[in-house]
């Protein structure tokens, strides 16, 4: 662990440089630490994420992501350090800090005996969502979530998953500027997984701040901009994601591409390669190619435009979920 | 780029003030309740209990109890009233607050700009109201019982006692929720508040009495007294003491009787000070 913290060191001050404007939303870790006996869930971390964005947050089970969330949302005090939402102490001034936030953490549970539409509606008058607005937002919501068939039933007989569905539409009821999800997909089906995923993307487009834990790395990849791993309670590294890949994997950055026919040994050994800034092919499939390349977004965005002209049938084109993984893996090892 | 927000209000609106959430989660914990399982057994214990009253009464007419409208009243009110009160408590306020860590609903709550005082007062609220519909259908069928022996002669003692049965409600809640804050489990603090309240109270208060001959003032159980004793005209000598055997000189027992001043302030003690203790640890409580 302690050979990681030169280079957090190193790196912190990098992101701090990005602050893009005074009034933007942001989450912050000011030296928070959660203690319970001998055992230490999160030492001193200090996180700061601020603007419209989503940043994966990810560690090893027991790692102390919960914890962060939790004490983000004032369901456990920090030991020290503070917790702070849009720079407002959560613990200290919850109302204020945590009013323009939406969460789910862990799988909560809601009063059996009501319906979605009465619990969205407790959640609704808690927040001071207009009384005008109040039905036409939990309908939007529900719908948002696939849950309108179920809108009027009692919780109480629901599926895991359902009510999953109906805590992600509690946090996104009052239209919050900050979303903090606790392993959001966690209990869901494929096809809810995926439809959360979709939620979690087009909530990205809307300028917000989302901060997400999760085991799954593809996920992660697929929808977050920027990454922070912990484990043992102590951050690792938090950057862009094509930056954290990069920086472990000798500075390059590692693409999953896919074409909609085989690719020829030729294209794979010869053309790819002689694009500017691509460093590696490797063919993962037919027509899948782990492409490896050194250089800024730019070169990403003129590797695409070459490997359009190829005339390949290019269908996919993404930060390789595999890199991320092995990211993961050699940082936690290392911790360990 | 979005603005930060006021932080008091959102984009869709602004968050009432705490009054105003003690009133929502008040309004949703009630309607909870009114559609549970457990409202539903508590008011049939209720309807079994009256039924079973109304039959032998009806059938046997002891003489002790239709002797006069007060005595009826003292028969019946005096002797079940305070069992459906703590009966209340122990279904709406036994596991109030524990459930919310057991059953993981306030994960759902909580995350939201609300004081946890907010939810505290709100659910007792939402038991106290859910237990006096229950009491107030007990009430009805005794005063409909008792019309129908003694017509419209209702003693004014028994609306007095109607009115302790309501103050003891409110310790019996303040305490349930005690316990319900102390224990993450809600089966423990349903467990704990029903064994002292039907048995343990009795048995000490019994025992520190009747043995001891200490005046048992520390338990609710004594407090709760006032709601039959005010039924009994005149109302009972504070000790009263019992010999048996040949001329009393076998063991004598002692029996307390509160008065009615001592028994409400046992009641106002019992439902500040739990009522208190049971939010300062639920303030303090996290959900690990």
């Amino acid at each position: 662990m302690t050979t990681r913290q030169p280079f957090i060191e190193n790196y912190l001050p990098s992101l701090e440089c990005q602050v893009l404007q005074d009034n933007v939303h942001s989450i912050e870790a000011v030296n928070l630490s959660k203690v319970y006996g001998s055992f230490t869930a999160l030492s001193n971390l200090n996180l700061k994420i601020e603007g419209a964005k989503c940043v994966g947050f990810l560690g090893p089970n027991g790692a102390g992501k919960t914890t962060t969330l939790k004490m983000l949302t004032d369901l456990i005090r920090p030991s020290s350090g503070k917790a702070l939402i849009d720079g407002i102490n959560v613990h200290t001034h919850k109302r204020q800090a945590l009013n323009s936030v939406g969460s789910v953490i862990e799988t909560p549970e809601i009063y059996p005996s009501l319906t979605p539409r009465e619990a969205l509606g407790m959640i609704a008058e808690l927040r001071g969502v207009k009384h005008s607005e109040k039905k036409r937002r939990i309908e939007e919501v529900v719908e948002e979530v696939r849950m309108s068939e179920w809108i009027d039933k009692r919780v109480g007989k629901f599926s895991k998953g359902m009510k999953q569905r109906i805590c992600v539409a509690s946090a996104l009821l009052h239209d919050p500027s900050v979303i903090i999800l606790d392993e959001p997909t966690t209990g869901l089906d494929p096809r809810g997984m995926s439809e959360v995923k979709d939620i979690v993307k087009s909530l990205k487009n809307k300028n917000r701040l989302i901060f997400m834990s999760s085991h799954i790395l593809s996920e992660v990849a697929d929808i977050c901009d920027e990454v922070a791993i912990i484990d043992h309670g102590k951050l690792l590294v938090y950057d862009t994601l094509p930056k954290v890949t990069a920086k472990f994997s000798g500075g390059e950055t590692v693409l999953e591409v896919g074409f909609s026919r085989p690719l020829s040994d030729g294209i794979l050994r010869s053309t790819i390669p002689a694009i500017s800034g691509v460093t590696s092919t490797e063919r993962r499939d037919e027509m899948n190619v782990i492409l490896r390349y050194n250089g800024t977004v730019t070169a990403q965005e003129n590797i695409l435009k070459e490997l359009v002209k190829l005339d390949g049938g290019l269908i996919s084109y993404r930060p390789a979920t595999s890199a991320l993984e092995e990211v993961y893996l050699n940082l936690i090892s290392d911790s360990r | 780029m979005s603005q930060v927000t006021s932080a008091e209000t959102t984009n869709m609106g602004k968050a009432p003030s705490n009054l105003g959430q003690v009133g929502v989660i008040m309004k949703y914990t009630f309607l909870d309740y009114f559609r549970s399982r457990r409202f539903f057994i508590l008011l049939v214990i209720a309807l079994v209990i009256s039924a079973i009253l109304t039959g032998v009464i009806g059938y046997y007419r002891p003489a002790s109890l239709m002797a006069s409208s007060l005595g009826f009243y003292a028969g019946w009110w005096g002797m079940s009233a305070t069992f459906v009160v703590a009966l209340s408590g122990i279904f709406f306020g036994g596991d109030a607050i524990s459930g919310e860590f057991q059953n993981k609903t306030g994960y759902f709550t909580l995350p939201n700009p609300v004081r946890r005082s907010s939810v505290y007062v709100g659910k007792w609220l939402a038991s106290f109201i859910a237990s006096t519909a229950i009491l107030t259908i007990f009430t009805a069928i005794t005063l409909a019982n008792g019309l129908f022996y003694f017509g419209a002669n209702v003693p004014y003692q028994f609306g007095e006692s109607v009115l302790f049965a309501w103050f003891y409600l409110a310790a019996v809640l303040g305490f349930t929720f005690f316990f319900s804050s102390l224990f993450k489990s809600g089966s423990y603090s349903i467990l704990v508040t029903a064994i002292l309240f039907l048995f343990a109270f009795n048995l000490v208060q019994s025992l520190v009495s009747s043995l001891a001959q200490i005046e048992p003032w520390f338990l609710l159980s004594y407090g709760s007294q006032i709601i039959g004793n005010i039924l009994t005209v005149p109302y009972p000598a504070h000790t009263a003491i019992t010999s048996f055997g040949p001329e009393g000189r076998g063991p004598s027992f002692t029996t307390f009787n509160v008065g009615i001043p001592e028994g409400l302030m046992i009641m106002a003690v019992y439902f500040v000070v739990t009522a208190v203790l049971g939010l300062i640890l639920f303030e303090k409580k996290e959900f690990n």
